[in-house]
């Protein structure tokens, strides 16, 4: 007799698989709706898009829990998402509204939300590297097991910050999980172009901490590599490093025509593009169909045009409270 | 002899040490985290025994890496502790730059009053040990530019053992200046001293003919000037701004409109220094009360040279605060 399958087992999977592909298009449709208001004059600043890196944000941040804490760069909206910030919190942030997760402060670089302990939003390259190692830091004198993920681009291993927190979090044993994005360029500078070594595991390796690389285009290779790091950290190993291998499909930021790389190469690397290869995957293990991509890309359609039309209706901060946040208006002990 | 009069013999160092073994006591979440805090005992001496005391948890002795531990003290503060973290001198923060003014005194306001930061920063200032062009510069002016920061400059007994208290109890980060040269500095003080506020500059000598406003490692310089003026019938009135950030704008006013003069005795260079910003405040609050315009005696502005006889000469000192004033009453009978 042939054993019948588990029924439970299955829908698991799609579930997860759903969830999965879901923030990944959540992600990519945002981004791709940001650069239409930035061309609509609807956003302003610097905006950074994180096209094609969606596998990495949505498949590292499964590996966390409400109480982990997040720091981010200034490539953050698809964290910011994935981490459960409302979408609309975030786009009314970019149109500069008071109803904005940082009150229209901070801007698409600096998405903060003290909610899911998302702490910014850094725009200075290997910035929030030292913060990461501090909460950690907190987290371990406070005798708490938690995960503090810390996100940064390949350039930031350039900053003397990266080698300085690499040291710092071994030493210490603290929970950090590091998390690299490689995706060789450092603006427009590539890695073997600016780095003697370019292998970034063997830097993190170096400073005696466990590394190793991951397909940053494959969304389950993302999150089993984050739920084996998060479970050392988590145990008090010390910390860990993931170098995540993405690329990012669009340019820098908005005023970037890309003059430091091939057409052709960003052609090759979006036939790896993680949403495409994750639906094919699915499709071919028959999970997921026709009418779920549809119902998926439905459901973020609307998610994406309630934001606009909260940030739309959202309000001006007044004038007259310029100089707030400066300074904490009551003593705190 | 009661118990709220009885004094004790005391060193600025020695009283520094009281308030921080004190807040280590008072409070599980302080900590004390900087270059050669613990095993050496300080640099300048000021912490030593607490690593016997409180042990390495509480007294960390840091890498050389300014950054990374002058963030994770950010870090740390945002994850609920309240580090203390000690730069060696001022020279040094300036490997922090990035942490301090992009970081700590920024990010209350970028998240739109999520985050705030309760760091305490220490480090020594000043010139006047012949130590040359990389330890001895005063930065204190510098960082009072800084909207998000609070800098203090204790020039007494009284406040290097109470303002790191209120420091602590402030829930935004406060730098705190120690002059080099007042270590050693050995006086009376009250057994119970305790708290003191930071946000009040003090009359330190009362006087109706001149005001002599400064800070930190002048102050004992000018109260010896006002003591030789008062030979020659000059009542100079010494203010001490205690607090550069925020600045007691009304104490320097008042005390403009007692005396009609006012000399500015800073060791910052005078470009762009703090005493240009003291005299452009009583040029706007107190223009009307000057019988004369504003003097300033400010550091030669060369990097402070090592030879004594030419750091001397770069430094405002007790015979050219007299001559300045001498000169200045003559002139206006």
């Amino acid at each position: 007799m042939v054993p019948q399958a588990d029924p439970a087992q299955p829908t698991l999977q799609r579930t997860h698989a759903l969830h999965l592909l879901s923030d990944m298009v959540r992600v990519r449709r945002f981004e791709e709706k940001c650069a239409e208001l930035y061309s609509a004059s609807k956003i302003r600043g610097f905006l950074h898009l994180c096209i094609g890196e969606e596998a990495v944000a949505v498949g590292a941040i499964q590996a966390l829990t409400p109480d982990d804490a997040i720091v981010a760069t200034y490539r953050e909206h698809g964290h910011a998402l994935v981490r459960g910030i409302p979408a609309k919190a975030i786009m009314a942030e970019m149109y500069g509204k008071q109803d904005g997760c940082s009150r229209g402060r901070g801007g698409s670089m600096h998405i903060f939300d003290a909610a899911t302990r998302f702490y910014g939003g850094n725009a200075i390259v290997g910035g929030g590297l030292p913060i990461a190692v501090g909460l950690a830091l907190a987290d371990k004198l406070q005798g708490r097991s938690r995960v503090n993920a810390c996100f940064f681009g390949d350039g930031a291993v350039a900053e003397g910050e990266f080698h300085e927190c690499m040291n710092l979090a071994a030493l210490w044993k603290l929970p950090v999980l590091f998390c690299c994005e490689n995706n060789l360029y450092a603006m427009g500078t590539a890695l073997k172009r600016s780095e003697s070594e370019t292998d970034l595991c063997l830097k993190a390796g170096s400073y005696e901490i466990a590394a190793w690389p991951v397909d940053g285009m494959d969304v389950l290779a993302c999150e089993e590599a984050a739920h084996r790091a998060a479970l050392e950290v988590r145990a008090g190993g010390g910390p860990c490093f993931l170098e995540f291998r993405t690329y990012r499909f669009r340019a820098h930021s908005m005023y970037d025509p890309q003059l430091y790389r091939d057409k052709q190469e960003v052609e090759e690397w979006k036939l790896r593009d993680p949403i495409a290869l994750f639906q094919t995957r699915l499709r071919e293990q028959e999970l997921i169909n026709d009418d779920d991509v549809k119902q998926i890309e439905d459901e973020v359609a609307a998610e994406i045009a309630h934001a606009i039309e909260f940030a739309e209706a959202g309000t001006l901060e007044p004038i007259d409270d310029l100089t707030k946040f400066v300074y904490s208006e009551r003593q705190r002990s | 002899m009661t118990a709220a009069t009885q004094t004790m013999r005391i060193t600025y160092r020695e009283a520094i040490r009281q308030a921080i073994r004190e807040a280590l006591q008072r409070d599980p979440r302080v900590f004390v985290m900087g270059e050669d805090v613990g095993r050496y005992g300080g640099c300048y001496a000021v912490t030593k025994g607490l690593l016997q005391e409180f042990g390495p948890e509480r007294i960390r002795d840091t890498p050389l890496s300014e950054s990374a531990f002058v963030g994770a003290g950010i870090g740390a503060a945002l994850g609920g502790m309240r580090p203390i973290v000690e730069i060696m001198t001022v020279n040094f923060s300036l490997l922090a730059l990035d942490q301090i003014v992009n970081n700590a005194a920024t990010i209350l306001h970028m998240s739109g009053g999520q985050f705030n930061i309760p760091i305490v920063i220490r480090m020594t200032t000043g010139a006047g040990r012949q130590l040359a062009a990389q330890h001895s510069h005063s930065f204190d002016g510098w960082y009072a530019h800084i909207p998000g920061l609070k800098v203090l400059t204790p020039a007494t007994l009284e406040d290097a053992r109470g303002m790191l208290w209120t420091a602590l109890e402030d829930p935004d980060p406060v730098l705190i200046f120690e002059h080099g040269t007042l270590y050693n500095v050995e006086g009376d003080l009250a057994a119970d001293a305790g708290a003191v506020n930071i946000g009040q500059a003090a009359i330190r000598r009362p006087g109706k003919d001149v005001s002599l406003i400064t800070y930190g490692g002048t102050l004992g310089k000018s109260l010896q000037a006002a003591e030789q003026l008062a030979a020659d019938k000059i009542d100079a009135e010494v203010v001490d701004l205690r607090t550069l950030r925020p600045l007691d704008t009304g104490t320097i006013l008042d005390s403009v409109a007692r005396t009609h003069r006012a000399v500015i005795i800073d060791e910052g260079w005078r470009s762009g220094s703090i005493s240009a910003e003291i005299s452009a405040r009583i040029m706007e609050g107190a223009f009307y009360e000057l019988d004369l315009p504003v003097a300033r005696l400010c550091s030669a502005e060369v990097p402070m040279p090592y030879a004594k006889h030419m750091e001397e000469a770069a430094l405002p000192q007790v015979a050219t605060i007299v001559e300045t004033v001498r000169r200045m009453m003559g002139g206006n009978g």
